[in-house]
């Protein structure tokens, strides 16, 4: 038996669902992960990744040591280097030297306009807020954003619009409190494991019904009362029909709509088109199912809805989202214990990334830039002459990446993102990365966008810094460091405020503050202007986290939010019309492909693809419907070519009865045969997020060896 | 409603439906377990929570029998004790306890002699290695189903082990016998972290033990090509 030298309690760098994890270290080293079973999050449970999948931070290609590239790099002819042997290993002073000229080299030559940053949703709070209060005031930019955009954008602002706040409005942990609960576009037993085993356990020991709607038929759909299998991109049809359907047989709630709503009339006249039989022609989904589905949501005691990308990831993903609001507030079904609007956040601290400000349009707390008020706030906190920060919205992800040219951006900072990976259309993002004139990359891997850059900054991951991460339901937990940096890497949080005084010397202007003594004097520093984190000390969430908001020292925080109103006051209804995905199957491209992620893998893969997780799912498919696949002669493992208007690449095909005819799914997580270099950059017009759920696609047959690794061969029995 | 029974001949109170063995820990009355567990379904597997219940003709497991009103149980009885030395014996009679230090605790504690079945035949197997996240020394199991439990409806509803083989051949198994990747297991480890005696255990603890340096072991299974030379 081996006896850890301590066991370190902290938060998973994983999915939003935020488990406790203690880290049982041996010598510098996490040999086992447990979790306590009064866990508040996770109950004792865990799920592969969180469990074993944090082999990544010992891989032997983690970087840990600062390094310049071997050849200066120019606009137009930048080039990715994955190998050690082009770059040089240098010290921090030289390396944040370097850093620090550069980019005030081009920010006096250029102004804010030509600066932007990538913030990251795995990153502490504490991280991005000093990140995005980098380029805030010492560059006066709001070109701060972070993936986000690429994921729940759509929910974000359809929730802002409607209600004024854009987090779950109740935590995962009610959804044994669900009689009836709807599942859309969330694959949730791979994507949030820990909220699925509540699900399932609300469906098989609370007797709750599960309706899942979604185009595949995920491991959910075993235990569902229903399941609506809708064609990718026909939410606001399926789901406005069940609005519809709720209106025609009076089942709406007519006290809480006169109470809490408005737009209610007008909405209900824009519902005549949507009939169920309009929607099925539509959707696919029998209008006799969308009924029975709205009577089940409506006439349930505690109805709620948890939705992911399938909803979001559209070009009328906000659109979408606004269908699933509509719903709650035609019934009432929000502002109780049980119910709620849930959009299961991706990341392990995208919840805390966007309240922390890394995003374009906001400062932390979601006060808008283009406010002077607010600005004014910030102005005072971060030691600016007042009028200095900027009023201008900043650049999105996908926008930044767009305006990467001669007279655009010009110098970009990604902390822990990878682009290269998880932007849309990437034969694209290739052509704009290389048009960047100066590339930091901050991260603990050369990833396909780090190894484009000029610099690297070798950081830490979670066990190695401390700090806090906000999961999906709003819950601030403590991140513990559980070993020391390995090499010379540093915690995030570090190398940013030692890279801000060298700007700020280089500028010669007044401190804004940098030299905080620990992470906790960050968070204080923005609690003290974002009241939902005002209440929220290290000291408070010792044991078990708070659930924000937390406006003041002995706030108990609040699970359930909108109990007696919206943040905007009344909830508003928006009249919605059905626009298709942007691209449509046709005779050259006859397949709807849509992406989404495996339980085994994170993401771009950086944390995942370098970990023993890859043994157990090392290469990507292609899912095929078996009728699909027997017109094209395909066979279940044979190698096929996915190709697109954009872009090909070649996976073994699996052939599976999961997803539905006319579509194929693909996992993004693979390099070597990514996804993104087919899917469509389309944007939603207001959350500019791309549309990654839908595009059209050909299947072609293909010969082994055009296979990128032939050898690695997928054997698993798992749903 | 609350109930009132006597235990060791004191008065204690306890909330109808609650078990013995949850009555006895709410007045601070110490009743061993091995085989439960506060996030498994209670199963009466190992018996080494049994008590002596008035009126009743044999020896009852506390942690499924309900407190019922006027009981007269006795926990700690000579007819209990020797019960749960005779288990504790037959356990170390045919399986490696040495990682389960809670029960060599109880084997001092109940005075247990482990050499008084000396012709036992003792219930061994290989390490079985099938997987890269855990593996599973099923010598060191003990059946008590915690692991099962976990991965069927107490947490994971994955059902990709149950107990395989009948009697003394009984142990835990996949469904026919499939190396873990092929079964239906999400190696979620619900299962290592129920497991009471070390059987289960993550790999990368197991190869310590081995005697494998962490520099060793961070090398291990990152040889795939990742990405194909440009």
């Amino acid at each position: 038996m081996i006896k850890a030298d301590r066991v370190v309690t902290s938060i998973c760098p994983y999915c939003g669902v935020g488990c406790t994890l203690q880290l049982h270290v041996k010598d510098d080293f996490i040999f086992k992960v447990t979790t306590p079973f009064d866990s508040p999050v996770n109950h004792g449970n865990l799920c592969v990744k969180g469990r074993f999948g944090y082999d990544y931070i010992y891989h032997p290609k983690r970087v840990t040591t600062p390094l310049i590239r071997k050849t200066k790099q120019e606009a137009g002819k930048r080039t990715q280097a994955f190998d050690l042997s082009e770059w040089r290993e240098v010290s921090w002073v030289e390396a944040l030297d370097y850093v620090a000229d550069r980019l005030v080299e081009i920010y006096k030559r250029d102004g804010s306009d030509a600066m932007a940053v990538y913030c990251c949703a795995k990153a502490t709070n504490e991280d991005n807020y000093l990140l995005q209060k980098m380029y805030r005031a010492l560059f006066r930019t709001n070109n701060v954003d972070h993936c986000t955009r690429l994921c729940h954008a759509g929910s974000v602002v359809a929730l802002q619009q409607a209600v004024g706040s854009s987090a779950m409005s109740n935590t995962a942990s009610q959804v044994v409190l669900n009689d009836v609960f709807i599942v859309t576009g969330s694959n949730t037993s791979e994507n949030h494991p820990i909220i699925a085993l509540q699900m399932k356990e609300a469906v098989q020991k609370h007797s709750a019904k599960m309706i899942v709607v979604d185009p595949r038929r995920i491991d959910l759909v075993d235990m569902a009362e229903m399941w609506l299998p809708l064609k990718p991109g026909t939410n606001v049809p399926v789901f406005s029909a069940m609005a519809h359907v709720i209106v025609k047989e009076n089942l709406v709630n007519h006290e809480f709509i006169a109470d809490r709503t408005e737009g209610y009339q007008e909405f209900v006249e824009s519902l005549e088109k949507f009939t169920p039989e309009y929607a099925e022609e539509l959707s696919g989904v029998p209008a006799d199912d969308i009924r029975k589905a709205a009577r089940l949501y409506a006439n349930a005691k505690n109805g709620a809805i948890y939705w992911g990308m399938g909803i979001s990831q559209l070009s009328h993903g906000t659109a979408s989202a606004l269908a699933l609001i509509h719903l709650a507030f035609l019934t009432g079904h929000i502002g109780r214990d049980g119910t709620g609007l849930n959009p299961l956040r991706g990341q392990n601290n995208v919840q805390g990334a966007s309240d922390m400000g890394a995003m374009p349009f906001h400062y932390p707390g979601y006060m808008r830039v283009d406010d002077p008020a607010h600005r004014a706030k910030w102005e005072k906190t971060w030691n600016i002459e007042a009028g200095g920060l900027s009023l201008k919205l900043g650049l999105t992800t996908t926008e930044i990446l767009g305006h990467a040219h001669e007279g655009g951006i010009r110098a970009l900072y990604i902390m822990g993102e990878n682009p290269m990976m998880s932007e849309p259309n990437l034969n694209e993002t290739r052509k704009h990365m290389g048009q960047l004139e100066f590339l930091v990359a901050q991260d603990i891997f050369i990833n396909e966008s780090g190894a484009f850059a000029d610099v690297f900054l070798p950081a830490t991951p979670f066990a190695e810094k401390d700090g806090t991460f906000s999961n999906t339901d709003r819950r601030v937990q403590r991140v513990r460091v559980a070993q020391p940096p390995r090499g010379k890497s540093r915690p995030d949080w570090q190398i940013i405020c030692d890279l801000a005084l060298r700007i700020e010397s280089r500028l010669g202007v007044a401190t804004s503050k940098w030299d905080y003594a620990n992470p906790e004097e960050v968070l204080r520093e923005m609690g003290g202007v974002n009241s939902d984190y005002a209440g929220i000390t290290y000291d408070r969430i010792d044991k078990v986290g708070l659930i924000y908001p937390v406006p003041d020292l002995t706030h108990p925080g609040t699970p359930t939010l909108f109990k007696e109103s919206f943040p905007r006051g009344r909830g508003k209804f928006h009249i919605l019309d059905y626009v298709p995905v942007r691209e449509q199957a046709d005779d050259e491209y006859p397949f709807i492909l849509t992406t989404g992620r495996l339980l085994e893998h994170w993401h771009g893969g950086s944390m995942t693809r370098n970990s023993a997780l890859n043994e157990i799912y090392p290469e990507a498919r292609v899912e095929m419907h078996p009728a699909d696949a027997e017109i094209h002669g395909i066979r279940d493992g044979d190698a096929v070519k996915v190709q697109s208007r954009r872009g090909e690449i070649v996976v073994r095909a699996t052939v599976t009865e999961k997803t539905t005819v006319g579509v194929v799914f693909l996992p993004w997580h693979f390099a070597e045969a990514a996804a993104n270099l087919l899917t469509n950059d389309a944007l939603d017009p207001q959350a500019l997020i791309p549309e990654f759920k839908a595009c059209a696609v050909q299947v072609f047959p293909a010969r082994e060896s055009d296979l990128p690794n032939p050898e690695n061969v997928l054997v698993r029995g798992r749903y | 409603m609350t109930i009132t029974l006597s235990m060791d001949g004191k008065e204690i109170r306890a909330d109808e439906g609650k078990t013995l063995l949850e009555a006895a820990r709410e007045s601070g009355v110490d009743i061993p377990t091995i085989c439960f567990h506060e996030a498994t379904t209670a199963n009466a597997l190992c018996r080494i929570c049994v008590v002596e219940v008035e009126g009743q003709r044999v020896l009852q497991p506390a942690c499924i029998v309900k407190a019922a009103g006027n009981m007269k149980v006795q926990t700690r009885s000579e007819k209990v004790i020797r019960a749960r030395r005779t288990i504790l014996e037959m356990l170390a009679s045919s399986m490696d306890l040495s990682e389960a230090p809670e029960i060599q605790q109880m084997m001092k504690e109940y005075g247990a002699d482990t050499g008084r079945f000396p012709d036992a035949q003792r219930r061994e197997s290989e390490v079985k290695d099938d997987n890269p996240m855990f593996i599973r020394d099923y010598s060191k199991c003990l059946l008590c189903w915690r692991c099962v439990q976990v991965c069927a409806d107490d947490a994971q509803y994955t059902f990709a082990i149950n107990f395989d083989g009948r009697g003394y051949e009984t142990q835990i198994g996949t469904f026919f016998d499939k190396a873990i990747p092929e079964t239906s297991c999400v190696m979620c480890g619900q299962c290592v972290g129920v497991c009471p005696t070390g059987a289960l255990k993550p790999k990368r603890e197991y190869l310590l033990e081995q005697g494998l340096s962490a520099g060793e072991i961070s090398v291990m299974n990152t040889g795939r090509k990742q990405r194909k030379a440009k």
